[in-house]
């Protein structure tokens, strides 16, 4: 299994580092050819509106998008969640326009808001060692957006996978996998293991 | 519903912010408009002060943290982060832009020294702070003090790379040092560096620093931006380099490509064409002792 980071900025290493650990071969992307032959692809935290930009300059968005609306499996953090976004609230920033939902930017606030806490995540119960008993998960949230709503009468559905007061800070819809924290900043690897079964299940 | 216990100001959120900004150029503004100039080029962040260095060698006089007024008009322009500076061991500055809610500090050389012995306690701020450093001891101890993101310090204001090459390289070659050492010479590595003892096992265990490094002090071009990320800096701050050329908004873009792609020289190549002239700048090596920023702090 081969997956993609997009490696135009932000925390690639990180994401790197916990792939590998898993076991999976890993690229950079910084370029449309570097797209080829991945299973799937990683959008690190970083700063959206860099990002984004930077996506047009390399004519890496349409490809990517495109590679998104025919199945390929993206898991974007933070920045990733925001671009992955068809909506984002007050801004008419580059994105890639995939999932059905309604992002709020530095929703928490400015840096001094930012936070860490543990949280219940009942979708990774069966996901590594700990298969069935489900420790809380380390979440890390820097500048982070969240999803505020989402689009009921898309299909296929965005099902969310954490909410805290309503808002949605980690979801799915088919192919597509979005967290406003940092897995990648813990050893925990639970979130991206839950990220290689949808690509394996995905496969064709 | 999950009711969460959060947890605000630790290492982990502070550092983390540093780690989204890798791979990125932080740029020096000082109004709302070159802020928004800046965001449009790609700068992951802006560092908000009322001169740029070049301006404050040139001038002379005290330097001091800017305007509160001033911060908050680049705040209300941008969505990237707000860093500004503040005097070395100037505690009340920093508790000043901390109630700013500004993103990041930089206990900064480029401005006069407030206390020329000790540095602030960064670990006393939920505000992630970032320090300048020429060497891997300067750069433990400002992480010791709780630094969540170490610079070269360069020679800021002079247009000239020579300095932050040259801190870099230290850095690196002090690292070689740590990494290559048995655990039995770690002690002595430590008293040799001025460094505390846990920081620099931690380093052997990395191979490197434990927080992200950026290149600051004297970077004028996408080619010396390109440069200080092959030499292994996580980013790059542009002081003077970009408001005081031809063509800044051309020329920031031009940087923020260069960073992002730094090993693709065709491409650095393509982006250097027609930029205007860089700022003239002067040579650090026609500088007196004097009139160097980077032996400000210890």
């Amino acid at each position: 299994m081969k997956i993609g980071i997009l490696a135009l900025q932000g925390a690639v290493r990180e994401h790197r580092r916990t792939l590998q650990h898993l076991g999976v071969t890993t690229v950079d992307v910084l370029y449309p050819a570097d797209l080829q032959g991945i299973d799937g692809l990683v959008i690190p935290g970083g700063e959206s509106t860099t990002m984004g930009k930077l996506l047009v300059r390399y004519n890496l968005l349409k490809p990517i998008a495109e590679l998104g609306r025919k199945g390929l499996p993206i898991f974007g953090t933070c920045t990733g969640l925001i671009l992955l976004s068809k909506h984002i609230n007050g801004s008419e920033q580059y994105r890639l326009d995939l999932m059905d939902t309604f992002v709020e930017r530095n929703a928490f606030g400015r840096q001094l808001a930012s936070f860490e806490a543990d949280m219940e995540i009942p979708a990774l119960a069966d996901i590594g060692d700990n298969a069935g008993n489900n420790t809380p998960f380390h979440t890390i949230f820097i500048r982070a957006p969240y999803i505020e709503k989402v689009d009921d009468k898309a299909e296929p559905k965005v099902i969310p996978l954490l909410t805290d007061n309503g808002k949605i800070l980690f979801a799915e819809q088919g192919n597509l996998l979005a967290a406003a924290f940092h897995p990648e900043l813990t050893d925990d690897t639970r979130v991206h293991a839950y990220f290689l079964k949808k690509v394996r299940t995905l496969k064709p | 519903m999950t009711e969460l216990k959060k947890e605000t100001g630790t290492e982990n959120v502070k550092r983390g912010l540093a780690e989204m900004l890798k791979g990125g150029v932080i740029m020096d503004v000082v109004n709302p408009e070159q802020a928004k100039i800046a965001e449009e080029a790609g700068a992951v962040a802006v560092m908000a002060l009322e001169r740029v260095p070049s301006d404050i060698r040139a001038q002379g006089g005290v330097a001091r943290m800017s305007d509160p007024e001033m911060i908050i008009g680049i705040q209300k322009a941008v969505s990237i982060p707000v860093m500004a500076k503040v005097r070395i061991g100037h505690i009340v500055e920093a508790r000043v832009l901390e109630a700013l809610d500004i993103d990041f500090i930089d206990e900064s050389e480029v401005l006069t020294p407030a206390d020329d012995v000790y540095h602030i306690l960064k670990s006393d701020f939920n505000v992630p702070f970032v320090c300048g450093a020429r060497n891997l001891g300067e750069a433990l101890r400002r992480i010791g003090e709780g630094a969540a993101m170490i610079r070269t310090k360069g020679e800021a204001g002079t247009g000239d790379v020579v300095e932050a090459v040259r801190h870099i390289r230290q850095v690196n070659e002090d690292i070689q040092r740590v990494v290559s050492a048995t655990p039995m010479e770690l002690m002595t590595i430590a008293k040799d560096l001025g460094a505390p003892y846990e920081l620099v096992v931690q380093v052997k265990k990395l191979g490197r620093l434990p927080v992200v490094n950026f290149a600051a002090g004297g970077v004028a071009t996408p080619a010396d931006a390109a440069l200080m990320m092959e030499l292994g800096c996580d980013g790059v701050f542009v002081g003077s380099g970009i408001f005081k050329s031809d063509n800044p908004a051309k020329r920031a873009k031009a940087i923020v490509e260069a960073v992002a792609h730094y090993k693709d020289a065709k491409l650095i190549a393509e982006v250097s064409k027609g930029l205007g002239e860089a700022m003239r700048g002067q040579s650090v090596a026609h500088l007196e002792e004097k009139d160097k920023l980077a032996g400000r702090g210890w």
